[in-house]
């Protein structure tokens, strides 16, 4: 049940469009405790998330 | 709310933090719980004021705890087989690690206040093709879920998480270098 980065990458982009299952959780939670790249990588998905969405919000400076 | 009904109810918190524990997941306990206490108002007359009621419905939620486990055993098989992402093959080495880390991109904050910032996010996000801009823009700007955008776009569930997950791999690969490493 060990996930490479590879297919860590490919679970948390789709955890960002479904729901990801119970087995999907555990094992993406797993790696991403012990691999810094991996959780760079997921916060990287969170912030293109928000700056996608603010797009056109025009920011002040 | 009737006698047994909110007796079984009350049971509620202690089943959660039983099944939390087993489980590790409180989105999975949650769910458990609520099959388990649906079960068990399905099945009053089993109950039939037997032993007592806590461990009346523990035991059905055993059995709930189980068939999770059994489900989360059964997708993790399912999770193998992999859509056709070759084009990112070089981002990674053969043992599937990542070949140059992902960076720490710091203060999204102080980013996000920066007008030049967006007109480096544009410029990445124009390099993409077409239909995986297209599926992206629906998606993360204007917040369609994925079964609209498959009908959208003619895909099916699978190819319409490919083309998000190409478009985000593309778009953070374009901003790490033309932005954050710059």
């Amino acid at each position: 049940m060990m996930l490479t980065c590879k297919e860590v990458s490919r679970l948390a982009s789709q955890g960002l469009d479904r729901r990801l299952g119970f087995g999907e959780r555990i094992a993406l939670r797993v790696h991403l405790a012990i691999c810094d790249g991996c959780t760079n990588f997921s916060r990287q998905m969170q912030f293109l998330r928000k700056a996608v969405a603010g797009i056109g919000d025009s920011p002040e400076s | 709310m009737n006698d047994f009904r909110s007796q079984v109810e009350s049971q509620r918190p202690y089943l959660l933090r039983y099944a939390s524990l087993q489980l590790r997941d409180r989105q999975a306990a949650e769910d458990a719980v609520q099959d388990a206490l649906v079960a068990a108002l399905a099945g009053e007359a089993g109950f039939a004021g037997r032993s007592n009621l806590r461990t009346w419905l523990t035991g059905i939620l055993k059995h709930k705890i189980i068939d999770t486990i059994r489900r989360a055993a059964r997708e993790a098989t399912l999770l193998l087989p992999e859509p056709d992402t070759a084009e990112f093959d070089a981002l990674f080495d053969a043992s599937g690690h990542w070949a140059a880390m992902p960076a720490d991109w710091g203060d999204p904050h102080a980013t996000l206040g920066q007008k030049q910032f967006f007109a480096a996010l544009e410029e990445c996000l124009g390099r993409l093709p077409k239909k995986t801009s297209d599926a992206f823009m629906l998606r993360e700007h204007l917040g369609l879920d994925t079964g609209e955008i498959c009908k959208e776009l003619g895909v099916t569930p699978t190819h319409c998480w490919v083309l998000l997950y190409r478009a985000r791999m593309a778009l953070r690969e374009c901003l790490e270098t033309n932005w954050f490493r710059k």
